[in-house]
């Protein structure tokens, strides 16, 4: 049976950039591919464009399905379509793997055109800045001058945020959902854990780990374990696993012995055999290194005097990774501004996750917004 | 800017109709006016102080319906908790602060007075006055807690915690030296002057400098 709010059958599509881009670390990426999927079609105006920004894992498929029997639609498959609360009926929807990816767009283990080799420990480090530089030509690429809409959760959100501070007069809504002005010192040290755990995997070699045939399976997994806990809350896990039992009884070993065990093993396996090592360095570092309000000596009222866009600010309650707090500190930087924004405090059970669920009073705000947008 | 769709222009003039304090808040307010809503359903009253005094405005609401009835008005709504005082807004951001039948429905009334003050140049405070003489006959007559149109709740499910008089909060206002600028008192549109704790149905008090 066909889906009516679906997307249906989606093709990723290449754009390859020869103009270099310079980096925000001084290095430049002499040339690059960028994959992409687009949803919904594109008005005569080109006033009806919304790009859709990834997390830490995230790709370029938000949407859709590749073939009538996949059974992994995109990661917001329950937010876009026809009908949806971006609504492809109305929106012309980009979702884009940013650079330093490994789902197409160019990464560490694509090839070097200086070297013919794989990037890998070469590639250089990527920041928030520089995902915002590239879409931007994506944007050129597709004649997208300026925005109805970003949206994105997470690390998503961020760019969401910096886009309005690049290109104020690209972007005329912003969609920060889960997402923070930066990383707190505690949310770092999780980066930081995760990313030792790949680093000193004997099978990582420096990052080139690609000529010696291996990929540093385990420390991808940990990594991944870690993650999950985090984007998690403790009465999610309680309610999903809580002290249930791998086996009828227990079996005094270090095997899977309890179901919590299981689900993050299964999580980390599927994750490692997918994944790109140097792709999860440098998604972590990106998240590292966003801070707007830096160069404004920690001032985010400041760091945003730039902005004109209008904003939709969403934080859910158990998220503790990405708190309500974090959230407030962009709406209060917003309000110091004077910018339009609604800010929604939504209660959710399921933690950093909630952004990718498909809440009904959830999806009700986002609709709604998306509905006012012209 | 974001539009706002043609039925939430006509649920603001008809919410205007329905409450008589929106016309005598608006004769308070400077066109243009930066406004701060605390408490503002579904934003109906920031509406209307936009669509005939195009005011800037936000709302400040902690229920979720309400909050997505604003969204809906394209109204800004920040979803937050009153009682949490209002740390997220600058001293002397707002132009005015207003808290319209609000509160008598909130516990730290004090606290959200005088916040009031910090974050507007001005503030507007509205209630039901429960010194109404209406009120007074259904305790002293009936016995029984009062509910009017401006009390419409039983005892048993109203959310107003804080109900007083006008008598009561004018010594609120002189115990905390918080100056008044101005009061007005109305009964179904009119401005009662004669005895306005016993004939007066909703108080409205300004603070603030004026002008």
């Amino acid at each position: 049976m066909t889906d009516i709010s679906s997307v249906g059958i989606v093709t990723p599509q290449t754009a390859h950039f020869s103009e270099p881009l310079a980096l925000k670390s001084g290095a430049v990426l002499p040339a690059y591919d960028l994959v992409y999927e687009t949803y919904g079609a594109l008005n005569a105006d080109k006033s009806n464009a919304v790009l859709v920004c990834h997390a830490l894992s995230g790709t370029h498929h938000v949407a859709g399905k590749y073939s009538e029997d996949d059974k992994h639609p995109g990661w917001w498959d329950n937010m876009i379509g026809p009908g949806k609360p971006l609504d492809t009926n109305r929106f012309f929807v980009i979702g884009v793997n940013n650079l330093g990816g490994c789902h197409g767009s160019t990464g560490p283990a694509s090839i070097n055109p200086a070297t013919g080799k794989r990037w890998g420990s070469a590639f250089p480090v990527v920041t928030v800045e520089d995902w915002v530089q590239a879409q931007a030509r994506l944007a050129d690429h597709l004649g997208v001058k300026s925005f109805a809409a970003v949206v994105g959760g997470s690390l998503g959100g961020m760019q969401a945020l910096q886009w309005t501070l690049t290109f104020p007069d690209r972007i005329r809504n912003a969609l920060v959902i889960a997402s923070a002005p930066n990383l707190t010192a505690q949310n770092m040290a999780f980066n930081e854990v995760a990313r030792q755990a790949i680093i000193t995997d004997p099978e990582f070699h420096g990052g080139d780990f690609y000529g010696h045939g291996v990929v540093p399976r385990r420390g991808l997994r940990i990594a991944r374990m870690l993650g999950h806990i985090t984007y998690l809350s403790d009465d999610a896990m309680g309610a999903k696993f809580g002290r249930k039992l791998k086996h009828d009884e227990v079996q005094y070993s270090f095997d899977v012995e309890f179901e919590m065990e299981s689900y993050l093993r299964y999580q980390g396996d599927k994750f490692a055999g997918e994944f790109d090592a140097n792709t999860y360095l440098r998604m972590t570092r990106a998240l590292d290194y966003f801070d707007p309000a830096a160069e404004y000596g920690g001032d985010l009222s400041s760091a945003l005097s730039n902005a004109t866009a209008d904003f939709l600010v969403v934080s859910f309650t158990s998220d503790w990774r990405f708190s309500t707090a974090r959230s407030r500190e962009i709406v209060k930087a917003l309000l110091d501004n004077e910018l339009s924004v609604t800010y929604a405090e939504l209660t959710a059970a399921h933690g950093h996750d909630a952004f990718l669920m498909p809440d009904q009073h959830y999806h009700d705000i986002v609709r709604a917004y998306m509905e006012n947008v012209e | 800017m974001t539009h706002v769709p043609a039925q939430a222009h006509a649920h603001f003039s008809e919410a205007a109709a329905e409450r008589r304090d929106f016309t005598a808040i608006a004769q308070w307010i400077t066109p243009g006016a930066k406004v701060l809503d605390l408490g503002c359903g579904d934003g109906a009253l920031l509406g209307y102080l936009r669509d005939t005094l195009n005011v800037r405005g936000y709302g400040v609401e902690k229920d979720d319906a309400n909050v997505l009835a604003c969204v809906k008005n394209g109204i800004n709504v920040i979803q937050m908790n009153l009682e949490e005082g209002l740390s997220g807004f600058e001293a002397d951001s707002f132009d005015v602060v207003i808290l319209s039948q609000t509160l008598q429905a909130v516990y730290q009334t004090e606290r959200i007075v005088l916040e009031m003050l910090r974050v507007g140049k001005e503030a507007i405070v509205t209630f039901p006055n429960f010194g109404y003489w209406k009120h007074r006959l259904q305790l002293f007559s009936g016995g029984r807690m009062p509910v009017s149109r401006t009390l419409p709740h039983q005892w048993y499910n109203t959310p107003n915690v804080h109900l007083c008089t006008i008598a009561d909060f004018d010594a609120f206002c002189r115990e905390r030296n918080i100056p008044v600028s101005e009061r007005l008192v109305i009964t179904e549109g009119k401005t009662i002057h004669l005895f306005p704790n016993l004939l007066g149905n909703l108080a409205m008090y300004r603070f603030g400098q004026v002008g």
